[in-house]
């Protein structure tokens, strides 16, 4: 350990209670990672071996072995099937220690990262400091196209001090920088890698067949530095966006997992003997009203609109009952920061109709624009010209193509919806979606009290402190944003019942997408570990 | 074969070519017209306007329009058709082993279609008005009605899921014998099948009935011919050139219109290809695909064109 630095904790296993300490100012590593222990203490020992078939929601050409082109579910799993991050997040989102044994800082600004010893590629060079600098700084560089380059741009400077020692300079302090490194898209690559047609990662399952929109294979990685993990000898995974040709699969037992099910077609599923896990992820679908054009400059209307939402019917209707209710703020009631003493705001006709007649909108017609590539908006936009009816406001839907959505219509419309994945933490939800100078800040809402907290929270290291900065800044984007958050989505997954070893997670669909280095199969060949 | 035949089909060809060169010019300009390009594909939600512009330039999607073309149409003449935006592989490396998997599945059906469609269309001619006709017409036009989704994901679930017997995705890795051959392409063969063979076998049973009510049929008949020699000997012959050109056009959309199936049996053909990159706005290898698309298509129909010539008395200067 280094002599005079951030003297928090030991190594041995993180228990909740010290981690949420740590979150402040650093990580140690842990000698068994929680979530692995924890995810297979449900079941009986597990069992090494065997072959599993996944199918996930949607393969195309765009599917990407290049962390920095991560974008959708699949590419997530894929990434933790062949690559690892400094920092991976449990079950609960807090970060734990990866490929990174210790990230520490004096100042929140400049950290120093050490990186696990005797971790190697899958083509047999060991893990250094310069594969790390490489594979952080290339987020920068507008030509890679990375998808987190709006992140990356926060550090300053990604420099190697040691064999194993890497220092990253912030542009300013923040608190949740080992959050940030816990993101997918920020795995480590091979220090000069540019072709990613195949990989070289140190991920649990090494690349035996990668074909964009087709397939993509791995086998056990025998060196995984997070041993005995994985179970599998090998894994298959196939995208199926058709609805009922991934079902069939499952039914008919072509593949063992298969992702994002039909919340219609649960019950049938479980009758059948298939297990259905519901992770309660933080992804939802929002009602954005730009407060700087159209009706959303008259603060009653968007008051208005926010009564209007009947949000027990979007959940029990729309998503069956499997989401959470939303309160109009980002963050899932299964969070350890949210405002659960914020008051729920339900629907309430007689008060929308008060604020949309004094807004003076009631006859604009103004549209709600949805699309099927914000998941679930077209009905929920149907529940909301339900209610609007019935307060004597016409409410016209423009249904948009998936095709070109993002670019086209979202944030460009005066009312649309939106549909946004959880961050590893708060600070980078606020700072990314709600902050004045966000570049996705979908309601166009500008505080400038907000934007102090939100600094204020980077460089607090008292948790009892964090804990009420994030609470005020939640009751704000509840009172002051335009965003009406009906609900938040439940990642319905679906396995048979030979698979075991998952567990739901806050960090995303099927165990933070890292499901692929926990599983284990009853029927393996292998025998118990 | 004379050279009148040889002027018709020569420049029956230069039109084809002219088609071709037309369809390339078209897709150039509607790809162009979509909202979006390859940029803001692939930064998707998380594109910032400055990250989408520099992206832009890497890919040299900031050129002009004509400029990109006249590069794309420089490289095709040298036999290159780029590389994918996308992947940054070859197109031709991407398109290769999806061809292969859709002229497998479409020749599988071929070999199934055609001469069943052939038997059954000439049965339903030859006993028209029967009590076969009847079912096999209702067969038909039913058949052809019901959207070609539903007959799949129906059977897939009867025959995968209920009973068992034959997977539901059609995986071509897992082929090793001849048995697991069947297996795999006996849901989509029969699926794709029996829609082109309705088509087919309607197309068939006009064409035949057509020329069974020419007066030198009826010459036949009366002559005493037997039925048999009738259809082979005087029917057939006459009706070669419309039952070519109606097996043509069911055959042509096996190629590039099975997107459902392929879709449903998850099996990675050129159209999911295609549909892919339309998605994602890979321009050269919309370009590549629809090139052979609109290449099968034309050469389908003129070699239809040409067998209906050359089936023609006239034609062969006979």
């Amino acid at each position: 350990m280094r002599g005079g630095r951030a003297p928090y904790g030991t190594t041995g296993a993180l228990g909740r209670r010290q981690a949420l300490r740590l979150a402040g100012a650093g990580l140690v590593a842990a000698t068994l990672p929680a979530r692995a222990g924890r995810a297979c203490a449900q079941d009986a020992q597990p069992r090494r071996g065997g072959h599993l078939n996944f199918a996930g929601l949607a393969a195309s050409t765009a599917d990407t072995l290049d962390p920095a082109r991560f974008a959708l579910a699949t590419d997530y799993i894929r990434g933790h099937m062949f690559y690892d991050g400094l920092v991976m997040l449990d079950a609960d989102m807090m970060p734990r220690p990866a490929l990174a044994e210790r990230i520490e800082s004096d100042d929140l600004q400049t950290w120093h990262i050490t990186l696990r010893r005797g971790v190697t590629f899958h083509d047999g060079a060991a893990l250094d400091a310069a594969d790390v600098v490489y594979s952080l700084a290339r987020h920068k560089d507008p030509a890679v196209g990375s998808q987190q380059r709006v992140i990356a741009q926060e550090m300053a400077d990604i420099k190697a001090v040691g064999p194993l020692e890497v220092r990253v300079t912030l542009h300013g302090p923040n608190a949740d920088f080992p959050s940030m490194l816990g993101i997918v898209s920020f795995s480590i690559v091979r220090d000069g890698t540019t072709d990613f047609s195949r990989t070289n990662g140190t991920g649990p399952f090494i690349c035996t067949e990668f074909t964009p929109g087709v397939r993509t294979s791995g086998r056990r990685n025998p060196n995984f530095w997070r041993g005995p993990a994985p179970w599998l000898d090998s894994v298959d995974m196939i995208g199926i966006s058709d609805d009922m040709s991934r079902h069939n699969a499952l039914l008919s037992n072509d593949v063992d997992i298969i992702a994002s099910v039909n919340p219609r077609l649960v019950r049938l599923l479980r009758a059948r003997g298939f297990g259905v896990m519901e992770s309660p992820v933080g992804t939802y679908t929002d009602l954005a009203i730009r407060l700087d054009e159209g009706p959303g400059r008259s603060q009653d209307f968007v008051t208005g609109m926010k009564y209007l939402f009947n949000r027990e019917q979007v959940r029990d209707s729309v998503f069956l009952g499997f989401a959470r209710l939303g309160n109009d703020q980002p963050i899932p009631p299964e969070h350890r920061y949210f405002a659960a003493d914020l008051p729920q705001r339900s629907f309430d006709p007689d008060r929308a109709r008060f604020y949309l007649q004094r807004s003076g909108m009631m006859e604009a017609g103004v549209p709600l624009v949805c699309s099927p590539a914000a998941l679930a908006s077209v009905d929920i936009a149907v529940v909301l010209q339900y209610a609007a009816q019935q307060v004597g406001m016409s409410l016209p839907i423009r249904r948009m193509p998936a095709d070109g959505y993002w670019t086209e219509y979202w944030m460009k419309t005066p009312m649309g919806f939106g549909n946004t994945n959880p961050r590893p933490s708060l600070d980078m939800t606020f700072a990314l979606n709600f902050a004045s100078g966000a570049p996705w800040n979908e309601s166009h809402w500008r505080d400038p009290r907000f934007d102090q907290l939100l600094l204020a929270a980077r460089s607090q290291r008292d948790e009892g402190a964090r804990r009420q900065i994030y609470h005020d800044m939640q009751v704000m984007i509840h009172d002051g944003a335009g965003i009406c958050l009906p609900a938040f989505t439940t990642s319905l997954d679906a396995f048979n019942p030979r698979v075991r070893g998952l567990a739901p997670s806050q960090a995303g669909q099927l165990m933070g997408y890292d499901f692929l280095s926990h599983v284990w199969l009853a029927d393996a060949p292998g025998g118990a570990a | 074969m004379n050279a009148r035949l040889a002027t018709l089909v020569l420049r029956r060809i230069g039109a084809a070519l002219c088609s071709l060169l037309f369809v390339v010019v078209a897709i150039f300009v509607l790809t162009a017209a979509l909202p979006g390009d390859v940029a803001d594909m692939l930064l998707g939600q998380n594109a910032t306007p400055d990250a989408t512009q520099a992206l832009r330039h890497a890919l040299h999607l900031d050129q002009p329009l004509w400029l990109r073309f006249v590069h794309w149409c420089g490289g095709m003449l040298q036999g290159n058709a780029g590389n994918s935006l996308l992947t940054g592989r070859p197109v031709s490396e991407m398109l290769a082993p999806r061809l292969y998997n859709s002229l497998l599945l479409a020749g599988a059906t071929t070999l199934v279609a055609v001469p069943l469609a052939l038997v059954l269309g000439l049965a339903c001619a030859t006993w028209r008005h029967t009590v076969f006709d009847r079912v096999m017409t209702v067969l038909t036009l039913g058949i052809v009605s019901v959207p070609a989704f539903l007959i799949a994901t129906v059977s897939v679930f009867v025959f995968a899921v209920q009973f068992r017997v034959v997977p539901a995705l059609s995986d071509i890795r897992s082929i090793h014998s001849v048995g697991q051959f069947f297996l795999t392409f006996a849901m989509p063969v029969a699926t794709l099948a029996s829609i082109t063979m309705a088509q087919m076998i309607r197309m068939i049973r006009a064409c035949m009935i057509d020329v069974f009510s020419a007066p030198y049929m009826e010459m036949a008949v009366i002559k005493g011919v037997p039925p048999i020699r009738i259809m082979l000997h005087h029917a057939l012959p006459n009706a070669i050139g419309p039952v070519a050109n109606a097996i043509a056009l069911s055959l042509s959309s096996l190629l590039g219109g099975v997107v459902v199936i392929e879709t449903i049996f998850n099996y990675p053909g050129l159209a999911q290809l295609m549909v892919d990159s339309v998605m994602s706005r890979d321009v050269p290898i919309i370009q590549a695909c629809t090139l052979l698309f609109c290449m099968t298509y034309l050469f389908l129909t003129t070699l239809a064109d040409i067998v209906a010539l050359a089936s023609v008395p006239k034609g062969r200067g006979a």
